[in-house]
């Protein structure tokens, strides 16, 4: 297609898909997740409902949480049919 | 070159399909609706290659437009009068988007009450939104606007949508000789698309969201860094579709019987002609008068308002739109022009032919001869609001709206 | 084909360290349409808190193109898109409108409404969080009925008008009702919506823990209990057919439905609520069913089949 460079001063309202638009959300958080990983079963809910992609799988779908990035919100705590997620205070 | 007899509307549809635009959106309003049902009668009979969205409002029409433009295509709409201000939000979102985009507006007053006919009303009313703004004067200007508005609409040095003004009825529903060049011709002229950026899945662009305040300050210091540029684009395309295609306007204006004059009539659109020929009656009368025809609203020709008129006697311009509470826009933009220089010269700026009341040739002649021989006799005049009223009132109110309050 | 999350890729579907509020149903919605219907997508994104949530250029929230569009414009602006895609020759992208309550059935209506009678072949997904959140708690044509908002202080004293059933009445291809509680439901439905020409409509009930003034760790088990209380009923449409969906069907019988005070007392917006509130709720949700039911008898597709052939 026919996309050329502009060439007076160009400053244009484009952006691009990139984490951090508003930066890091970790600093949002009153309570953060801890993943008990004795008790999970991996059925993924928790990665599923969570509004923010923090909570994120390794190669076996044991989830870890991205913590620059969540917002503390508590769903996944909510959603884990095992318990195996506590919402523990920020110091 | 075939020379066929048009109506304005039929030379902006035939120049759309010679610029092998692609994606026409467009909602019915009288003074347009010809434009409209044009192009789909020839989209639907095969004789041109685009899709027709038949959108429901003119909201949608640009905004239809502007989601086919940022896609990668060529996109036209048209519009005139209720539909061009209904639209007005996504003509400012369109020009910060910074698009290549053509649209004809086909001027027509506005309402209350509702009157289908000419003035400049709507069209001025978009002079702030960061589109390019032109009018023609004649049929013939009319299809050549609208080729080189696509040319110049998607210049690297521009990138900001056009508008191009006919003015309705005088040029939309009136015949007159097209010379149409053939499609080859336009072709060869005319470049493929360009665009700054496309919105598709390969280069995720996301247009619009959130910036800080500085940096939208510069978006608009952008805009009109475009603006500037495009003084150049414009005189360029007018000169090299000259070369190609016989016909040059002047770039930004147009200059008639400027030379020797030292009284100049600054006017836009279709009733430019009936200006003319009363500069060819007070030519024969003696009087040293020329005119400046406006081509381009925006940008606004500066440097050639004060090239041509910055020395001169007097300068009357003829609005046929007010900014109510202030004056004329063509005259506040003379004055804004000439700055210092204003002081130096005469001045009326008249106010006439809203809803289209008709100003003939000797109209013209008649008002243009009284601020001469005002100027003249007084040394000079500071006339900014001057109403240039309907015949039937003009004895029995004053042509200055002061005196009706004082 | 049910979703199994193990199968879904390892990828970030949206974005984080956006601007969204903590328990944000519009980014969980956001992920599962990446989920649903993949890279070769663009976005079409009136205003509303999704335009805010994508964050601060040159930087967006999420991940997919997107042309924000000015608030009454977005099916229309689609309709361009799609229209010059065809035009390229690329009738494999997806152009998908995201569009909050307000921008779907108030202030955009009229570009919906002319998208769907024109058959654009764009997908149209509302996300209603039944209240213009984004410019702070008001109602729309969306609220529910006695729900606080910050237009209506002592409850709103009209019903939530139905955008899903209207948009069936425009006989376009495809409607469904999804709920960001029912993930796999909703995906199943993009999937379906992507697989058909011409304007599909889904309409994706979003509780917003800021707006119904509820815990943020709560948003997936409100928006769950809207449809087990029978106010949010999950249903498609599909070519002339009508069918509710496996995760509504128990609740066509009152009895099995939860008790509204359940869903109101999770609500802050329902605080002061009294039992008129709650009847006139109840009311509102058994009318609702009849209209299913209604729709259900007329549209099955047993009787569309006895229709076909009573007409040769």
């Amino acid at each position: 297609m026919g996309v050329s460079e502009p060439k007076t001063l160009f400053v244009a309202p484009l952006s691009k898909p990139d984490a951090g638009s508003v930066g890091k959300t970790g600093t949002w958080r009153h309570e953060k997740p801890v993943i008990d990983e004795e008790k999970c079963v991996k059925c993924l809910l928790c990665w599923l409902y969570c509004p923010e992609d923090t909570i994120l799988r390794r190669e076996d779908d044991m989830v870890y949480v991205d913590y620059d990035y969540c917002k503390g919100c508590g769903i996944c705590a909510q959603v884990c049919p095992v318990d195996a997620i506590k919402m523990v205070p920020e110091r | 070159m075939p020379v066929k007899t048009l109506t304005g509307n039929k030379a902006v549809a035939y120049a759309a399909r010679l610029a092998r635009v692609k994606v026409v959106s467009a909602y019915p309003i009288t003074p347009q609706t010809t434009i409209v049902e044009t192009l789909a009668s020839m989209i639907e009979h095969g004789e041109m290659d685009a899709k027709m969205i038949r959108v429901e409002s003119e909201h949608s029409a640009l905004a239809a437009a502007l989601g086919a433009a940022s896609a990668g295509v060529r996109a036209f709409t048209a519009t005139s009068s209720h539909g061009l201000l209904y639209m007005h939000e996504v003509v400012w979102w369109t020009a910060g988007a910074r698009v290549p985009l053509v649209m004809a507006i086909v001027t027509r007053a506005i309402g209350p009450p509702w009157n289908i006919h000419v003035d400049h009303q709507d069209i001025w009313d978009q002079r702030d939104s960061g589109w390019l703004i032109s009018i023609a004067e004649s049929n013939q200007e009319v299809f050549d606007l609208t080729v080189q508005a696509f040319r110049i609409s998607e210049d690297e040095r521009v990138y900001l949508p056009m508008m191009v003004g006919l003015d309705g009825f005088i040029l939309s529903h009136t015949v007159a000789p097209v010379d149409m060049p053939e499609q080859h011709e336009i072709d060869e002229w005319l470049p493929e698309r360009k665009q700054p950026y496309v919105i598709t899945p390969e280069t995720q662009y996301v247009m619009g969201n959130l910036a800080t305040d500085e940096d939208y300050y510069m978006m608009r210091y952008s805009i009109q860094a475009a603006m500037e540029a495009a003084k150049d684009v414009i005189k360029e395309v007018d000169k090299s579709f000259g070369e190609n295609f016989g016909r040059s306007y002047g770039g930004l204006v147009e200059r008639y019987r400027v030379e020797d004059a030292k009284y100049h009539v600054i006017v836009a659109g279709s009733w430019a002609g009936d200006a003319k020929e009363a500069v060819n009656i007070l030519r024969d009368e003696g009087y040293p008068v020329g005119l400046l025809r406006v081509r381009f609203f925006r940008p606004w020709p500066t440097e050639d308002i004060v090239d041509v008129v910055g020395s001169s006697k007097g300068v009357i311009t003829f609005d046929r739109s007010v900014s109510f509470g202030a004056r004329g826009h063509l005259f506040m933009e003379t004055i804004s022009s000439l700055g210092p220089l204003a002081g130096k010269l005469s001045v009326r700026g008249v106010i006439a032919g809203l809803g289209g009341v008709d100003v003939p040739a000797e109209e013209f002649a008649m008002v243009i001869r009284e601020f001469i021989d005002e100027v003249e006799r007084e040394g000079q005049v500071y006339d900014p609001a001057y109403w240039h009223l309907p015949s039937q009132y003009r004895d029995m109110y004053p042509s200055r709206v002061e005196e009706v309050v004082r | 084909m049910p979703i199994k999350l193990k199968d879904l890729p390892r990828i970030r579907y949206n974005m984080p360290g956006n601007a969204a509020c903590p328990g944000c149903p519009e980014t969980m919605g956001m992920r599962y349409v990446k989920m649903a219907l993949g890279d070769n997508v663009v976005m079409v994104i009136p205003a509303g808190c999704s335009s805010v949530i994508q964050g601060i250029n040159p930087k967006s929230g999420m991940n997919f193109p997107i042309l924000n569009i000015v608030f009454a414009a977005a099916a229309s602006a689609a309709a361009g898109m799609k229209a010059a895609f065809e035009e390229l020759g690329r009738d494999d992208v997806q152009v998908v409108v995201w569009a909050g309550d307000g921008g779907t059935g108030d202030i955009g209506f009229q570009a919906l409404s002319g998208a769907a009678e024109r058959n654009d072949d764009i997908i149209y997904i509302c996300v209603d969080n039944e209240a213009y959140m984004n410019t702070g708690i008001q109602r729309s044509s969306l609220t529910p009925y006695g729900a606080w908002t910050t237009t209506t202080w002592t409850g709103k004293t009209e019903h939530k008008k139905n955008i899903p059933l209207i948009m069936i009445a425009h006989d376009v291809p495809y409607v469904a009702t999804a709920s960001v509680g029912y993930p796999q439901d909703f995906i199943e439905k993009l999937r379906k919506a992507a697989s058909i020409r011409g304007f599909k409509y889904v309409h994706l009930h979003a509780p917003c823990p800021v707006g119904w003034r509820f815990d943020p760790g709560l948003t997936p088990h409100v928006a769950q209990l809207a449809v087990k209380t029978g106010l949010w009923p999950l249903f498609e449409y599909e070519r002339g057919k009508f069918r509710v969906s496996s995760f509504s069907r128990m609740y066509r019988k009152p009895e099995k439905r939860a008790p509204i005070e359940e869903y109101l007392k999770l609500q802050g917006r329902y605080k002061g609520a009294g039992p008129e509130v709650v009847k006139e709720l109840e009311s509102y949700v058994n009318r609702l069913w009849e209209w299913i039911e209604l729709l259900e008898k007329s549209m099955s597709p047993s009787t569309t089949a006895k229709k076909l052939v009573s007409k040769t």
